[in-house]
């Protein structure tokens, strides 16, 4: 789960991890009272979307009095931000962020997350803050330097000063970054995150260090004990349909092609969203319908994807374990005769109870495709949307 | 020697008067497991189905029926503790179905079973079954036929469809083993090879790996300075788009590692076959078999 920048600078605060004074607004109105109230004499307006590159993308803009201030805000709030890491339509921006500027010494880059390769926490740092730290890996990997934390004993004070050293801090700075690591590790493990990345981690001009930025992520599998993270979600800064296949907990995503697929089981989902690429057509989703196939469930999943236009043919690709083939060709008629499906539908079933979920297909008056295995149904699927986009 | 699991096997259910732990229970009795004890706090003393009697501990539930195998069905909040339990009891082999467990848990149970005698597999895994003598989990026993495939996946039906087409083939399994989809999971690829390495009955092995993390590529590089058993592979996800959880906790590409592409270049580069497609697999096994003149029936 993601959270907007200054919801993470707030939890920051929490944790007293140093960041500037700052005021999320609404509009351009709450924009000027938050200013006002932040006294000057440098603000920041800022884009509050969940993906980086906002600067680049013209939703940071430094502000030298309340007039630019309102200018700005005017201009940011309602923009469709386009970022290196937003779709090529860009984002809304309906949230806003009023900073106190910072007197800027140096710019640093601290980032923890999850090292899987170890399994363990890994502090990764650089010289080379406010900039793209990919693109750091890639040129000027010594510039990084990691630190694990073993899990048995947490971070511990002398890594924390074994990076201060790296980044070429000195006197009482050294100690300012030992305690600001340890209160991000502390957040860090207060929270569940599975990442928190500052970029840039600012070295001021008297010497402190405080975090000119603040992306946060949580481990969905831990957001049931952390409800006030979960309070923190952002509806906006998601797809409508993965909003609503969360709520009959199917497992979703959005994509952009023009075959639908309804499939039980993650793996097998990438893969037949690989399969459909292979024919020659293009994934219009992910989703995984789970290991129950109730009606309600794949009623709610047939409406999700017949609501994207883009669809032009749906793959029901099934291989019934504990689910039973008959379960789902039930819950496939039904689902078809409530929702109406108005585009081909191509059915594969494999496993448990197969021949009679074939029976039950065959003999209902749903138009469907049948599939003789996954090979099939990918390429009948593929056929059908051509011809369907063809005939439209 | 099967690996892991055989008919001699003796399983725990921890969570077994919960729904699923009570229908998965009933499934592996009736494919032949031998299922000697339950456990579930509080209700020691119990018996579930008239058959199997219920603890309220693992180490109860061990002294008393000399289990050397559980199977985990505790929900999340509670899996990694169930974990623990296990290995404090020295159980040789911890199988966690359970999906959802927070990673920060994962990471302490991980660390915990350091040192001791129990081997973990998953969480979220379908489990482990030699068929033919023991089904740890949740698959279909019915697709499987006993033979000398090893199978290795991070995936649940998707390791079902490439077992449905071996045996469809008549190419049976020597022991399928599902790592599971987490990010920090008991047992990795390298492991599970190791193992198919090393057992007698195991002729060759088909890996099933997706997007995420770097497990796949590690594996490449081992088989190919470890293993003389042919090993054939497919890599789910190729289409799968940056930054986003794929289902699977651990299937996300990161900072642009973890690609699909990545995982194919990587073994191909070591000598090991790549399904084009997910409806290949089992024809990219007999194919590799053939290939180093092994024979699988």
């Amino acid at each position: 789960m993601k959270i907007h920048e200054y919801q993470g600078k707030e939890l920051f605060r929490q944790f007293g991890v140093n960041v500037p004074k700052g005021i999320p607004a609404f509009s351009v109105d709450e924009a000027v009272a938050a200013a006002e109230e932040l006294g000057g004499p440098i603000w920041v307006v800022k884009a509050q979307i969940h993906a980086g590159g906002r600067g680049l993308g013209g939703g940071v803009k430094v502000c030298k009095s309340i007039d630019e201030v309102r200018e700005k805000a005017n201009q940011i709030l309602g923009m469709q931000l386009k970022t290196h890491q937003t779709g090529p339509g860009g984002q809304k921006v309906r949230r806003l962020y009023i900073e106190d500027g910072a007197n800027i010494a140096r710019e640093l880059y601290l980032s923890m997350l999850l090292d899987r390769d170890t399994g363990s926490i890994v502090i990764m740092a650089s010289t080379e803050g406010g900039m793209n730290i990919e693109d750091v890996a890639h040129d000027t990997p010594e510039r990084i330097v990691k630190e694990w934390i073993d899990p048995r004993v947490g971070l511990q004070g002398f890594q924390c000063r074994k990076v201060a050293y790296a980044l070429g801090l000195e006197g009482k700075t050294v100690r300012s970054a030992s305690k600001f690591m340890q209160a991000l590790y502390s957040c860090y493990l207060s929270k569940d995150c599975s990442m928190v990345e500052i970029n840039p981690l600012v070295v001021t001009a008297e010497g402190d260090l405080i975090a000119l930025d603040a992306k946060v992520n949580f481990d969905d599998n831990a957001l049931f004990r952390n409800k006030d993270v979960l309070a923190l979600r952002d509806l906006d800064e998601e797809d409508p349909k993965e909003i609503e296949a969360s709520k009959h907990a199917l497992s979703y995503i959005d994509l952009d092609g023009n075959v639908g697929c309804l499939v039980n089981g993650a793996g097998l989902a990438m893969a037949t969203m690989d399969i459909l690429k292979h024919y020659g057509a293009e994934p219009a989703n992910f989703l995984d319908v789970g290991g129950s196939a109730t009606t309600e469930r794949v009623t709610a999943a047939f409406k999700i994807i017949l609501s994207d236009p883009r669809v032009e043919a749906i793959f029901v690709n099934i291989f019934g374990g504990i689910m039973k083939c008959d379960t789902i060709a039930n819950g496939v008629v039904a689902a078809a005769k409530e929702v109406g499906i108005d585009r081909p539908l191509i059915v594969r079933l494999e496993g448990t109870n197969v021949e009679l979920g074939k029976a039950i297909l065959a003999e209902s008056d749903v138009a469907i495709i049948a599939a003789d295995d996954m090979k099939d149904g990918a390429q009948k699927a593929v056929a059908a949307a051509a011809n369907y986009a063809a005939n439209r | 020697m099967p690996v892991l699991v055989d008919k001699n096997t003796r399983l725990i259910v921890q969570g077994i008067t919960g729904n699923a732990g009570a229908f998965h229970t009933r499934q592996c009795i009736k494919y032949g497991t031998q299922v000697v004890a339950g456990v579930t706090p509080g209700k020691g003393g119990q018996v579930f189905d008239e058959t199997v009697p219920i603890f309220n501990t693992v180490a109860e539930a061990v002294a008393s029926t000399d289990a050397n195998a559980t199977m985990i069905f505790v929900p999340p909040p509670f899996a990694a503790d169930a974990i623990m339990e296990a290995a404090d009891a020295e159980i040789p082999l911890i199988v966690a179905i359970t999906e959802g467990v927070p990673v920060a848990d994962m990471m302490r149970a991980k660390t915990y079973l350091e040192g001791k005698k129990s081997r973990l597999i998953g969480p979220n895994c379908p489990g482990i079954i030699t068929p033919g003598q023991c089904k740890i989990g949740i698959m279909p026993g019915h697709i499987h036929k006993s033979g000398h495939v090893g199978v290795v996946s991070r995936s649940g039906t998707l390791t079902y469809e490439a077992v449905g087409q071996l045996s469809a083939l008549g190419i049976g399994q020597s022991t399928c083993i599902g790592i599971g989809g987490d990010p920090i999971k008991g047992t990795d690829f390298i492991d599970a090879l190791a193992l198919f390495e090393a057992d007698e009955q195991t002729r060759a092995v088909i890996m099933i790996g997706e997007i995420g993390g770097s497990a796949e590529e590690e594996a490449a590089a081992w088989i190919k300075a470890n293993m003389k058993k042919p090993v054939a592979a497919f890599i789910a996800g190729l289409t799968a788009p940056p930054g986003r959880r794929m289902g699977h906790a651990g299937a996300i590409i990161s900072g642009g590692k973890g690609t699909g592409q990545g995982k194919v270049a990587a073994l191909n580069e070591n000598g090991i076959a790549v399904a084009p497609t997910p409806g290949d697999m089992g024809n990219i096994l007999v194919e590799t078999a053939r290939k180093a003149d092994v024979a699988l029936h």
